[in-house]
Order: C-alpha cells, then sequence, then structure tokens
C-alpha cells in the first residue's frame, strides 16, 4: 500500500498544474481517489464526518446487482440450450452465458467511462462515481442478443444527454441507464422486442413449438390461460408463476428473476442505499393496478385477455420488480421528500401495469412509467414542500 | 413534569473520551484574550488601546452598529497586543493577566425595573450572553422578545454535562433565571432531560422535559418543539451555564468571567473538567495534550465547536474542549477505506457493519471519508434533523440565494448548530453547516435596511 501510495505521490506532479498531463489530472484524481481516501480533513463546521461517501454507496448497490446479475449469465445459456432442445451442463450454460453477457458489460463501461472521462477532462471537473451504477445497469437491462454498437451508441447517448449535459452525476433529471433503453427501444424496435431477440438459437435449429416469446407476450395473446402455453414453452418448470418468480424465462438479461432481485432489494434496504417506501409503494402500486384490471376486466372488456393476468402474477413478470428495485429507487431522479417517494413508488408500479396492459404497443410498461415519473417527481415534490410551507404561514396567520 | 416531548430523529455519537466527573483547578492562563469572531455579525470598534491596563469587567470594545452593547474583559491586567489578520480585521484582543483579579463594580441588580436589568447587563458586558433568534446574533436590547429559552443539557457528542456544573451554582442559576423572568412579557423556558431532579428546586420557568438522541438538547430543536419561531418573531436564548453566570456577576456587581470546562477527546490523557475564566489559553487547561503532532483541539463540541491550536484561546461562549486526532493521511480503499469491511468506521446508515457491534464508542479524525460531490443521496438528513422542515430543499434555496424561498422553507428556526448532525451524515460532504450560515447572513443583510 506504501508503494502504491509511493508510485502515485511520484507520478502526481506530472498531472497538477505545470505538468506534462495536467489536462489528464481528472483521470489522476479518479485513480487515486479509487486506490486511497484522500487526506482532506474537514475545515469548517462538523469536525468528524460520516465514513460513508458516494464510492461505498455505488459498491452496495453493484453488490445489490450481483445475484441478477449472476442468475442473468446463468439463465442467458439455460433458455439457449432450452431452446435447441439440446441438453447442457451447468458449466456449459454458464459458459455461454458469459460469452453473451461479458461484452456487453465490457462495452458498456468502456463507452460511459470513455464519454465520462473526456467530458471530465474537457471540463476539468472530478470524475464521478454515478457511472458505476449506471454501467452494471444498461447491460442487465438489455436482451442479451442486442448488437454490441447499439449497446455502445444507446449508452453514449445516455451518458451525454442524460447526464452530462445537466451537469453530471446529481443533476440528471432522467434515470441515466432507462434512457439508453429507451433510446434503443424507439430507434432499433426490432432489436428490443418481438420473439427474437430474447433468446440466442445460433447454430441449431429450436424444438418444435418454441416461440421464443416473452410471458408478456403470451400473456397478451392468451389471457389468464397464458400459463399452460408458458408451461408449454418452458417445459421443465411445471409452474409458470414460480418459473417466472425464479427466472427460467426468457426476458432481458438481469430482469427474469424476482428471487434474485429480491435479494438484491434485501441488500440495498439493510444498507438503507434504497428507499422502502418507493420500493414498497411500487409493489403496493403494481398489485392495484393488477387488481382492478382483474375485476373490472371480464366485465367490461372480455377482448383484452391481457386484463384477465392475476396481479400477483403481474408482479414477477417482465422487468417490472427490477425497475422498482433498482431503477425507480435512483435517489437523483426519484421524489426527494418522504411523502413524495410514497406517491412516487405508487405511481410508477400503477402506471407500470396499466401501460403493460393497455397498450398493446408495448409489452412491457416499467421502463415509460419510470420515466414519466422521472419527470413528475419534481412536481410531486413542490406539492409536498407546498403543504410544508402552507402549514407554516397558516402558523403565522393564526399566532 | 407533565409532558415529555420525544424527539425521534437524531443520533448520539459515542467518542472515545468522555470528561470523567472530577472538577480541577486549571493552570492559571498569563494571557486571555477576546475573539471578536465569536461574535455573530459584529463589527468591533476597539475601546482602550494597546498598553492599557483594564479590570475584570472593563470594556474593551463594542459593536459599531450597537455600541451599547459592550465587550468586557474577563480578567484584569495589561491590554498586550491586538492581533489583526487580513484587511485589519481584528483576530484576538489578548490581556496579560495580573495574579489577582481586580474588578470594574458596576450597579448589582437584586429585582428591580426591566430597565435598571437591562442597564447593569449592558455596562457589565453580561448582556452579549443573550442572544436572539432568528440569526443567532447578539439580542437588541430594545427588542421584546417573545419567550426566553434555555436548554438545561447539551447532547452533544463529549459535550460539557451542564446539571454537573451547574450543582455548586443553583443558587446563582436561581437568580439568573429571576433576571430573565424580567426581560420578556412571555415565558422563560428552561428545556429539561426527561427524567431529571436536578432542575427540580428551580422555580420560575416553564420546564419541558425532552427524551431522545441529539440534537434534542439543542435550543433550537427545544424552541421549534414548544413554539416554532414564525416570520416577524423575536426570541432569545441564554446558555444556561450563562444563566449562572449572570445570576451570580448581577448579585455581586462584577463580571465573574468563571467557567468550568470539559477536556475531552480521544487524544486527551486525562479527560476530565477544569476551572478556569473566560478566555483562557487552550494550553493552560489541555498541557501538553493540544500540542501533541497531528492532533486538532476543538474549542467547543466536535460537531460545532471551533478549529483551535495551543497558542489559541477558549471560545467565549465554550464550556467543551474536545482534543480528537487529524485524519490527514490516506485511506487505503481495501484497508480503512471505502471497499474495507469497516468494523470500526462510524456511520448512521448500515453501509459499514460496525452498527452491528451496538453501543461502542468510536475513535474518530477529523478526515473528511470522501470527496465533495453534489447532492445524490436523499432521506438522509432528514433522518438527524428533527424539524418540521425540509433540510434539503431549505439548503438549495440557500444555496440559489433565494429569499422568499428560504422564508417560506422556515430559515427563522434553525442555526447552523441545528444542521450539524446533517453535516455529518452527508454523503455527498457538503460543508451545509457554512451553507446556513451564508444563508442567515443574506437573510439578515436582506431585512437590514
Amino acid at each position: 500500500m506504501k508503494a502504491v501510495e509511493n508510485i502515485l505521490d511520484k507520478i502526481r506532479p506530472n498531472f497538477e498544474k505545470g505538468g506534462k498531463f495536467e489536462k489528464f489530472y481528472p483521470v489522476y484524481d479518479a485513480l487515486e481517489t479509487f486506490a486511497f481516501v484522500p487526506d482532506h480533513t474537514t475545515h469548517s463546521g462538523a469536525h468528524i464526518r460520516d465514513a460513508i461517501d458516494l464510492k461505498r454507496t455505488m459498491f452496495l448497490v453493484i453488490l445489490a446487482l450481483v445475484p441478477a446479475l449472476l442468475f442473468g449469465i446463468y439463465n442467458t445459456g439455460y433458455q439457449h440450450y432450452l431452446a435447441l432442445g439440446e441438453a447442457a451442463s451447468f458449466i456449459d450454460m454458464v459458459l455461454f452465458g458469459l460469452w453473451k453477457v461479458l461484452p456487453l458489460i465490457i462495452v458498456s463501461y468502456g463507452v460511459g467511462l470513455g464519454v465520462e472521462f473526456i467530458f471530465c477532462i474537457i471540463k476539468g471537473h472530478a470524475i464521478n462515481e454515478g457511472f458505476l451504477v449506471s454501467g452494471m445497469l444498461i447491460p442487465l437491462i438489455m436482451p442479451m442478443d442486442v448488437p454490441l454498437w447499439m449497446v455502445a451508441v444507446a449508452t453514449a447517448f445516455a451518458v451525454l444527454i442524460a447526464k452530462e449535459v445537466f451537469g453530471g452525476t446529481g443533476m440528471n433529471i432522467l434515470n441515466v441507464a432507462l434512457t439508453a433503453r429507451v433510446f434503443l427501444f424507439f430507434a432499433y424496435p426490432t432489436k428490443m422486442s418481438g420473439n427474437k431477440v430474447w433468446v440466442n438459437t445460433d447454430g441449431g435449429t429450436p424444438v418444435d413449438g418454441y416461440t421464443g416469446e416473452t410471458l408478456l407476450s403470451q400473456a397478451i395473446e392468451n389471457g389468464a390461460s397464458f400459463a399452460n402455453t408458458a408451461n408449454v414453452a418452458y417445459g421443465s418448470m411445471a409452474d409458470s408463476f414460480m418459473a417466472s418468480f425464479l427466472g427460467f424465462i426468457p426476458g432481458s438479461i438481469g430482469e427474469t428473476s424476482t428471487l434474485a432481485i429480491l435479494v438484491g432489494a434485501g441488500i440495498l434496504l439493510w444498507t438503507g442505499v434504497a428507499s422502502w417506501r418507493i420500493i414498497l409503494m411500487g409493489i403496493l402500486g403494481g398489485a392495484a393496478m393488477g387488481l382492478i384490471f382483474n375485476l373490472i376486466g371480464p366485465m367490461y372488456f372480455p377482448d383484452n385477455l391481457y386484463l384477465t393476468v392475476p396481479w400477483w402474477h403481474q408482479l414477477v413478470m417482465g422487468g417490472f420488480m427490477f425497475g422498482i428495485v433498482f431503477m425507480a429507487t435512483d435517489p437523483v431522479t426519484a421524489a426527494q421528500t418522504d411523502a413524495g417517494k410514497l406517491w412516487y413508488g405508487f405511481l410508477i408500479g400503477l402506471l407500470a401495469i396499466m401501460i403493460r396492459v393497455v397498450n398493446p404497443a408495448y409489452p412491457e410498461g416499467i421502463m415509460m412509467a419510470i420515466l414519466f415519473m422521472n419527470v413528475m417527481a419534481p412536481t410531486i415534490d413542490h406539492y409536498v414542500v407546498e403543504t410544508n410551507i402552507n402549514k407554516r404561514l397558516k402558523r403565522l396567520k393564526t399566532a | 413534569m407533565a409532558k415529555v416531548i420525544k424527539i425521534k430523529k437524531g443520533v448520539d455519537i459515542k467518542l472515545v473520551g468522555p470528561a470523567e466527573k472530577k472538577v480541577s483547578q486549571a493552570q492559571r492562563s498569563s494571557i486571555h484574550a477576546l475573539m471578536p469572531d465569536d461574535f455573530i455579525g459584529i463589527v468591533p470598534k476597539m475601546l482602550v488601546k494597546e498598553g492599557a491596563e483594564v479590570m475584570a469587567g472593563t470594556p474593551i470594545f463594542c459593536d459599531k452598529s450597537h455600541p451599547e452593547i459592550l465587550f468586557t474583559s474577563p480578567v484584569s491586567g495589561e491590554m498586550v497586543e491586538i492581533k489583526r489578520g487580513p484587511k485589519r480585521v481584528i483576530e484576538e484582543i489578548k490581556i496579560l493577566a495580573d495574579q489577582e483579579t481586580k474588578y470594574e463594580s458596576f450597579p448589582a441588580w437584586n429585582g428591580g425595573s426591566r430597565e435598571s436589568l437591562i442597564a447593569s447587563l449592558l455596562q457589565s458586558g453580561l448582556w452579549v450572553f443573550i442572544q436572539q433568534r432568528p440569526y443567532g446574533i447578539i439580542a437588541n436590547p430594545k427588542d421584546q422578545p417573545k419567550n426566553i429559552f434555555v436548554s438545561g443539557f447539551d447532547t452533544a457528542p463529549l459535550a460539557a454535562d451542564i446539571p454537573f456544573i451547574l450543582q455548586g451554582d443553583k443558587a446563582a442559576f436561581q437568580s439568573g433565571i429571576d433576571a430573565l423572568t424580567k426581560l420578556t412579557e412571555g415565558k422563560v423556558y428552561l428545556g429539561i432531560p426527561s427524567g431529571d431532579t436536578f432542575y427540580t428546586d428551580i422555580k420560575n420557568v416553564e420546564k419541558v422535559a425532552f427524551s431522545g438522541p441529539h440534537p434534542s438538547g439543542n435550543v433550537g430543536v427545544q424552541i421549534h418543539h414548544i413554539q416554532p419561531i414564525n416570520k416577524g418573531d423575536v426570541v432569545w436564548t441564554v446558555n444556561a451555564l450563562d444563566v449562572a453566570l449572570i445570576g451570580k456577576s448581577l448579585k455581586a456587581g462584577q463580571f465573574i468571567a468563571e467557567r468550568i470546562v470539559a477536556l475531552a477527546g480521544s487524544k486527551v490523557s486525562t479527560p476530565q473538567y477544569y476551572r478556569t475564566l473566560i478566555g483562557a489559553s487552550i494550553t493552560s487547561i489541555a498541557g501538553t495534550d493540544a500540542a501533541q503532532p497531528d492532533v486538532r483541539a476543538i474549542s467547543g463540541n466536535v460537531l460545532t465547536g471551533t478549529q483551535s491550536n495551543p497558542e489559541s484561546y477558549l471560545g467565549f461562549y465554550d464550556s467543551t474542549l474536545s482534543i480528537i486526532p487529524e485524519g490527514n493521511h490516506k485511506k487505503f480503499f481495501l484497508t480503512e477505506g471505502w471497499l474495507a469491511p469497516g468494523f470500526s468506521r462510524f456511520s448512521i446508515s448500515h453501509a459499514y457493519p460496525s452498527w452491528l457491534l451496538g453501543n461502542k464508542r468510536y475513535d474518530l479524525d477529523t478526515n473528511l471519508n470522501g470527496e465533495k460531490r453534489a447532492f445524490v443521496v436523499t432521506g438522509e438528513l432528514e433522518r438527524v434533523f428533527p424539524f418540521d422542515i425540509y433540510p434539503m430543499q431549505l439548503l438549495k434555496s440557500i444555496m440559489v440565494n433565494d429569499i422568499d424561498a428560504m422564508e417560506k422553507l422556515g430559515i427563522y428556526e434553525v442555526l447552523p448548530e441545528d444542521f450539524a448532525l446533517c453535516e455529518v451524515v452527508c454523503t455527498s460532504k457538503i460543508e451545509i453547516q457554512s451553507v446556513v450560515k451564508k444563508g442567515l447572513e443574506d437573510m439578515r443583510k436582506e431585512f437590514s435596511h
């Protein structure tokens, strides 16, 4: 450690004002502060400080993503061999998954951090930790067969347009990772939806009856009985609720296993990094909307079979849980007041299921719901804070 | 004791080295100093010249815009130096103390009219102990405060135990309270810890009990829960120890500037209480403890105190002297830093496992533990801020200098000290107390003309 410190101290003058690589100081600073918490001491105000910093916070989020990531890697291989009807060992599935998923992660981090570094060098800003999480989220919300160049373009777009133009980490209005996804969703819809993108079937012919559809598209076609169809397609799992709870279904890499996501949610809530208000109310909102559809669906809209999918099944399908746990809770783009978070979470859940079920153009609604509520969050906060202000004004009048 | 107000938000940071409940005589400090920076918002105008002989209670300087507010010497002796800083700002006014203190006398006050009381307080320099909210500045003698608030306990880490110090001065405390009741047509409120027995026989005050973690002992928190400050209100506050000092001095007709100071912190060899006088040198109290390499001496508590050094002096209002290690070394990320397990790292979040160890005392240094960032994490300030105020929104309104929003969001009800814990827990390491201080300054400027 002392040796590393000495090396860093030795090359430091090159990056400081007047040094050879003066312009690259943000890069040096990022590396140094990664390796060592700097010797900065308090100068004004409180003399002692909490040990938490943004690096620790971001690291805990990445830690919480690890279960979803690991399962996603495995499931990519699992779905591949299942579709081809080939027998494969656990190791084969993981290796196939790694072969598909690792490049996505590398491209996402490489491009995102590259853009961020260039931006900070030009602007002379310190490099912030925000992208450490975005860089992991982006591959996890992609179909595993998405072309790498698309991921690169989408990541660059998201970092630049969603974040840096607003002033960097902490200033953005839209969730960065979802911006990358929504960019691809509208620019290259054929690579982001349909039944060809979720499972890789290269090098073989799919087995009979295999469609490659997600549960969501099957639900559109078959309504409550989709479970039976699903069972045919995903053979090994007799119960499609269990299949989607555990995650043995096609879908974006990180979203399929509700169980893995809940483990992550446990880490986030245990360490206090994510807001329980948003997660709890998000789930309640989704359940409420699902329940409403269950009740009114058969009576008023017998044609829309999607309405009949049980509300508890809605919660474990698609990207709902992943969105609620990892993206809705992004503190920068969420509502910032405690009361606001309750509304924000509830409305995300509600809207996600509503968009999913009512709008036939989008089989999934969580992405749109979160982005929409990102935009609405300041308005929610405005009214919450306004209530506080009015209370104060009222006190003044009665006093 | 009927009502207990429960404060739920906040945190008690337990630090190594609390002062043992034992009072010793501190060394005699040869030099005592007044530091105008201790008094928020005043511009000092010197009343005596270097070399002059002064007595305890002799006016040394006054406030330029309120010349009736006098700052008097805590000791008798020769005024040896006016130390000036950049732009000739007066930093320290040093007085070489006599062996035996000689007192300037003023008309003692043993009950009488409000005017005579105010005259005595002003003449003796005791007025300076009376502060007003909003803004936390010295009270204006022409104001009629709505109420006067005194907090009978201090919950800050390592802070002096007020009932312990007041033990021998109960009568003086009572006469101080009696004087305060003359100053307001409203009430004098005394915030006491729940389950307290010390203040039971104190009369003529409205006692309100508080329970819960720091900052429940902050007078600002107590005011907020008793009767929050509205726009246009003026309330006064006095530190409990200063109430006793006022009581004692008013009776004697002399400015008796005695202080009992808690010397505490992990770098103190024998943490305990010392008897001294206002403005005593740090060395006279802390001895060589403050002169060790890589330590920080703080006049006041570790949350709101002033960074000090062995050549400096005890702050005018301070009754705690904390000495903790400096954090001026780098911390390798795997062993001590952000990726370390961190069983000895303090955090109110559960981001480090130290919370599993329960009620242990921490040896914290002055490292920022991270780099300054924009606000990212939300909801963490609210956990340690027991006010019905949105702290982050208020801070942002100050940062963009929106006077109207600051007022609406409740800036009149707070002082920087009320935000001290917010500053401690802030993930983005924003200097929150400085922001609040600037906000209050902006408000004062806005309304002073």
